[in-house]
């Protein structure tokens, strides 16, 4: 996984509550390889929908995402994280996230950052507004910092902070305690026997 | 003192980390034909599987339910997806049900069908409908594609400790209300959001009185409330159901003893608690494009203009407009054009005896297309030892082979840009079943009546 650096960007605004991984990467292109462009396939079905974002000219080159409540709930496919990280995204900047997509996420480089809802509200109706507005995710001093030079901290499990701005990965950690694995399976071999 | 969920995670506890995540060892990890990139990180990484006793794998998603011949996939890509788990069980040494074992079905099907998913296990699998195996008092969760390459090499998970929530039914169902109008009826209450970092235990004398089968349903679709997992505690009902089975434990007696033991203290203390009366509960059947738009039947879709919520009254037209619904619209009467009786929330026996009923001697409505995909080849065997086969093909329904099939239609087997389906399934996001469906989630037997009548039909009144 490649280092987590600090993100300036334009953020393009998703504001529908419970926006669903089938929306994110439809289900026909789950069987892609990992190594396909997934990002062509983002959002496809969306897409040509005069509302929808993702490929106005305000927007484009955007690595920051703003969502509604519950962004990316549903399906556990890794494959709309992949396609998110594809597009160029680096974080979902959301006031709640779809359990499994979140952990997805810090698993590939895409950080899911929950601030309160009006703040994600505020931010929405800024890149609206003003698409040019920049927002900087800081993932080393857990924060996003606003077009007014606002910080907004966030909370991020401080094991996956580290893994993400160092690119490690955690099967290596894991792997590291083999033998308390293996004790554990010693142990329960007993038990079961 | 402690819950169900907390006796399951104590005891699976391998080692805690400094940020308060824990190391969870894996009973069962569940693989199904979605999971070549998993195996794709484990080679990348030069690991191996660490313990291929405890993986069971069976194609499910990408299987065509027309054929059982990998040869006869049109789709290469499809057929490669069946071909690299026959491939990847032959390396790696894990048990197989493939297409030419007569145990091959949909993964949360096979897994309490053949005995594998018992009381007081971590059950994982990647695919978020994990969380039905938590019927038989199981902890099970749906994992992301790194985290099942993390289980293949590690047979460990880190979790952060989820919260505990307990959703009581009190009362009883009505006649024709069944698991899976309980199940949409509380996603409507609680939000798809509702139990988001909980586990849910399902309890209360509404839940007792469940089939197996129909707890599984129950379980199925708690994700869609955006829970972890959900469970049901083990009580006889469990035991005689797993009794017999092929991976029973060879120890009967021990096993129930300890089985016994896993129920939430009477004095457990849990985060967050919902009670509902069971005798609420209508037929029910979702309108919109998410799980919780659920409603009775014989209710009306909501008005947007009733809403005072401005980004509320703007998702509410969306779907409506999806749905091609007119504000305040009757359900009931809502002609369809297809009909799914399937998948792992509602493609076992029990549902597919609960569909026949209906079908007999009755005919599929002139121009539609009803098919009946069960959940696996077991429970495909079953029912046609009992001649329910007969009574659907009789009736017009087509009879076909166990996948998940039009559920997710990652097989191809998709509906038309437009048609509008009744379905047994869990979701009804905009596309789930193809480019424009209309999906209506709802039991076999009201997907069965609805398939009789070409209509959303109370089946109270059929």
């Amino acid at each position: 996984m490649e280092r987590f650096r600090p993100v300036r960007s334009i953020a393009v605004p998703f504001a529908r509550d419970n926006i669903d991984t089938d929306q994110i990467l439809p289900a026909r292109f789950l069987h892609l390889p990992r190594d396909a462009d997934h990002g062509a396939c983002l959002f496809r079905d969306l897409r040509g929908a005069p509302d929808f974002p993702l490929d106005r000219p305000q927007w484009q080159g955007a690595r920051i995402a703003l969502g509604g409540r519950n962004f990316a709930c549903g399906s556990s496919r890794e494959n709309a994280v992949w396609a998110m990280h594809g597009h160029g995204f680096r974080a979902v900047i959301a006031p709640s996230f779809g359990d499994i997509f979140a952990q997805n996420g810090l698993k590939n480089g895409l950080l899911p950052v929950r601030l309160p809802e009006a703040t994600v509200a505020a931010m929405i109706a800024r890149a609206e507004a003003e698409p040019s507005a920049e927002l900087t995710v800081d993932l080393q001093a857990q924060q996003v910092i606003d077009a007014d030079g606002v910080a907004h901290p966030f909370e991020i499990d401080p094991f996956a902070r580290r893994c993400l701005l160092e690119g490690i990965d955690e099967l290596a950690f894991t792997l590291s305690h083999e033998e308390e694995i293996a004790a554990f399976e010693r142990r329960i071999g007993r038990e079961n026997s | 003192m402690p819950t169900m969920f907390e006796k399951i995670w104590n005891r699976h506890r391998v080692l805690e980390r400094e940020d308060g995540q824990t190391l969870l060892y894996v009973d069962r990890h569940l693989l199904h034909d979605g999971t070549a990139p998993a195996f794709e990180m484990l080679r990348a990484r030069g690991a191996k599987l660490r313990a291929p006793d405890r993986a069971f794998a069976t194609p499910d998603h990408y299987m065509p339910t027309d054929t059982r011949r990998v040869a006869e996939i049109a789709n290469p890509e499809l057929r490669e997806m069946v071909a690299s788990l026959t491939r990847n069980a032959a390396q790696e040494g894990f048990t197989l049900f493939g297409l030419d074992d007569a145990r091959q079905g949909i993964v949360h099907v096979v897994g309490p069908e053949q005995g594998i998913s018992q009381p007081g296990m971590l059950i994982v699998c990647g695919d978020s409908h994990t969380s039905t195996h938590g019927a038989l008092g199981a902890l099970a969760f749906g994992i992301g594609m790194t985290e099942v390459a993390h289980v293949l090499a590690t047979q460990c998970l880190w979790q952060r400790k989820p919260r505990a929530m307990r959703i009581t039914l009190e009362g009883r169902l009505g006649p024709g209300v069944t698991a899976k109008d309980m199940i949409l009826h509380i996603i409507a209450r609680i939000g798809t959001a509702g139990a988001t970092g909980h586990v849910i235990e399902y309890a209360g004398p509404a839940v007792r009185a469940l089939s197996m089968e129909a707890r599984l349903t129950l379980c199925n679709m708690s994700i869609e409330a955006g829970a972890r997992a959900g469970m049901v505690a083990p009580d006889e009902t469990t035991f005689a159901y797993l009794q017999g089975r092929p991976y029973a434990p060879a120890d009967w007696d021990r096993a129930v003893e300890g089985w016994r033991a896993l129920r939430s203290d009477d004095d457990a203390v849990f985060d967050a608690e919902v009670t509902l009366d069971a005798a609420e509960i209508a037929p029910t059947v979702t309108w919109g494009t998410s799980p919780q738009e659920a409603i009775a039947v014989d209710g009306l879709v909501p008005d947007p203009a009733a809403e005072p919520d401005a980004a509320r009254r703007a998702e509410l037209t969306a779907m409506l407009d999806y749905m091609a619904l007119h504000p305040g619209q009757a359900l009931e009467g809502l002609a369809v054009d297809r009909v799914f009786i399937g998948s792992c929330t509602n493609g076992r026996l029990e549902d597919l005896r609960a569909a026949a009923a209906i079908a007999q001697g009755r005919r599929v409505a002139d121009g539609l297309r009803a098919w009946v995909v069960p959940g696996s080849a077991p429970v495909k065997r079953a029912a046609e030892e009992e001649g329910l086969h007969r009574i659907f093909l009789d009736a017009g329904f087509e009879w076909r082979e166990a996948g998940c099939s039009m559920c997710l239609g990652t097989n191809g087997e998709i509906g038309a840009p437009g048609e509008r389906i009744a379905a047994t399934s869990n979701r009804n996001f905009r596309g789930r079943q193809g480019p424009g469906v209309r999906t209506h989630l709802m039991s076999p037997a009201m997907a069965a009546a609805a398939a009789v009548t070409g209509r959303i039909t109370d089946i109270r009144t059929l």
